[in-house]
């Protein structure tokens, strides 16, 4: 079952260059969360702030609190115990290129030394089916390399291997951006299977994506959060001027 | 009727075919004459080495000046046993210091790695005898096997080391973070992921070096030294396949000239097989589609 991620005060820099400035945001269990805005105005900062990745790049710093259930994610727990409770599906589909189907899906318990080869058949086959992947991939799962598949697939692939280590909340950083329209309809569907069962935080520059899959959306601006609602007021009656501007297409 | 604009565009596609013609000749222009001196050397290493080249000469020690026949046997030995002992020692020392560079070390300290690494690659092999003399033939007193193994495993350490590094950077960001993002730790990663994805790369890369030092003969004249007998001991003065050439190049018998250029198509079949060998072990278990 999902659990509610709650972020107060967090304030992320590359350098000396602020991205993030004082944002406060609690994102729902079982709800998809989706984050808009323009190019550069910290969306995949925020989502990479949630599961420690922001500080995997050189000279990044982060400040302030995050929550995901109980776990405290900035205090007393190692970035590796948080990431897994956190699955995370990036922009470019990224397969491990040198390894099969099985493998790809198996990685993450297997890299983090579960060994009970039953258990990992049965886990690989539900995060495919989970993924919507299994039909399209039963028969080649140990012959062939993740990377072989189509882009569509692989995303899909990366979603079953975030979802075989049974994490609580779900990150996507525009998950569809470089796929096509039917491969996009297919995450989208997806993405409406798992909110049963995850939290989901999904980064998307397309607004129709936005308010066909979110319940509640948070438009970001130059490092702020600017508003934070119902989808549904968000892109129907938006309290805010810039958040209206933006979502009619007056800029970015 | 063709119009002024359509014969302009037959000039520009003429010269679009002229340029592309050019290039594609002097792209085989280069590949012939890389190829040339290669196939030059082989053919005639063959046909000088051949005649001289028989089961005895693979199977059999040197007999001594004077008389026919005899064999490099105990010098091919020689070289697996002082090949086996570089590799080890070299090969884990140069891809860990291609890890550390290239997953781990940032600014100055990585920098005055990275140039040490280029200076030891230029190094003169004769002054990296001199060293692996002082080090271990001084030390123990002898000449051997081992102290020919680390004189090479010092020259392969830099070309491996550079060569790591390369091919772990290019191993793109996004694989990387694929594993972070499962929670996988840093080192992990760097040795399941990261490291398994450029592994063809770092094969070449120890291929090279591999192949590079298998025939240096400079380092092993006060290290290894040669001897005209069996040797296993690696505490022992060792025959080599180039020791064994230099030596028979340089005497004044005719026989011994022959033998020098049989042994020295030995040791080239024998470079052959061994890069082949692994790179065939290594493209096995490869999947589909893994590029």
């Amino acid at each position: 079952m999902g659990v509610d991620v709650q972020v107060e005060q967090l304030n992320a820099w590359f350098g000396k260059t602020q991205a993030l400035r004082d944002i406060n945001l609690k994102m729902l269990a079982n709800h998809a969360t989706a984050i808009i805005g323009p190019s550069g105005c910290g969306k995949s900062t925020f989502v990479r702030c949630i599961n420690r990745m922001h500080e995997t790049v050189p000279e990044a710093r982060v400040d302030g609190h995050i929550r995901i259930g109980e776990l405290n994610v900035y205090n007393g727990t190692s970035a590796t115990q948080v990431r897994r409770q956190i699955g995370m599906v990036f922009q470019k589909p990224n397969p491990f290129p040198t390894m099969s189907i099985y493998d790809n899906v198996a990685a993450g318990l297997k890299l983090n030394g579960f060994r009970d080869r039953r258990r990992l058949d049965e886990i690989v086959e539900r995060s495919l089916s989970m993924a919507a992947l299994w039909d399209e991939v039963k028969d080649a799962l140990r012959k062939q390399s993740g990377a072989s598949l189509s882009g569509g697939q692989q995303q899909r692939l990366c979603i079953a291997r975030a979802l075989a280590v049974e994490p609580e909340v779900l990150l996507m950083d525009e998950p569809c951006s470089a796929l096509d329209p039917i491969s996009t309809s297919k995450i989208e569907e997806l993405i409406f299977q798992l909110k049963q069962r995850y939290t989901i935080v999904i980064v998307t520059h397309n607004m129709q994506q936005a308010s066909r899959v979110a319940e509640y959306t948070g438009f970001f601006l130059l490092g702020n959060l600017i508003e934070f609602d119902k989808t549904e007021k968000i892109f129907t009656n938006p309290s805010d001027k810039r958040t209206e501007d933006y979502i009619t297409g007056r800029f970015g | 009727m063709a119009t002024q604009a359509d014969r302009a565009d037959l000039r520009v596609s003429l010269r679009r075919r002229g340029i592309d013609l050019l290039s594609t000749l002097a792209a085989g222009g280069a590949v012939v004459l890389v190829l040339l001196p290669l196939c030059a050397v082989f053919g005639y290493l063959i046909y000088s080495g051949i005649g001289s080249l028989n089961w005895a000469f693979l199977t059999q020690t040197p007999k001594p000046v004077g008389e026919a026949g005899g064999g490099m046997a105990n010098a091919i030995a020689g070289s697996v046993l002082i090949l086996l002992i570089a590799s080890i020692l070299g090969v884990p020392v140069g891809i860990g210091a291609g890890i550390y560079l290239a997953e781990y070390a940032r600014g100055r300290f990585g920098d005055i790695i990275r140039f040490t690494a280029d200076i030891l690659n230029g190094v003169p092999s004769i002054v990296i005898g001199i060293v692996a003399y002082g080090i271990v033939v001084l030390r123990q007193r002898h000449f051997s096997a081992l102290a020919g193994g680390v004189a090479l495993a010092i020259m392969m350490v830099p070309t491996i080391t550079r060569a790591t590094e390369e091919m772990l950077l290019l191993v793109p960001t996004t694989v990387r973070e694929a594993a972070y993002g499962l929670g996988v730790s840093r080192w992990r990663t760097t040795l399941s992921i990261t490291l398994r994805t450029a592994t063809s790369g770092v094969i070449t890369g120890v291929m090279l070096a591999f192949a590079r030092i298998a025939g240096e003969t400079a380092p092993l004249l006060f290290t290894a030294f040669g001897n005209t007998y069996w040797n296993w001991n690696v505490n022992q003065p060792t025959a080599a396949l180039p020791l064994q050439i230099f030596v028979y190049a340089i005497s004044p018998f005719d026989e011994w000239h022959r033998q020098a250029w049989a042994g020295a198509l030995v040791l080239i079949v024998l470079i052959v097989i061994s890069v082949s060998a692994v790179r065939i072990a290594a493209g096995r278990g490869m999947l589909k589609g893994t590029s």
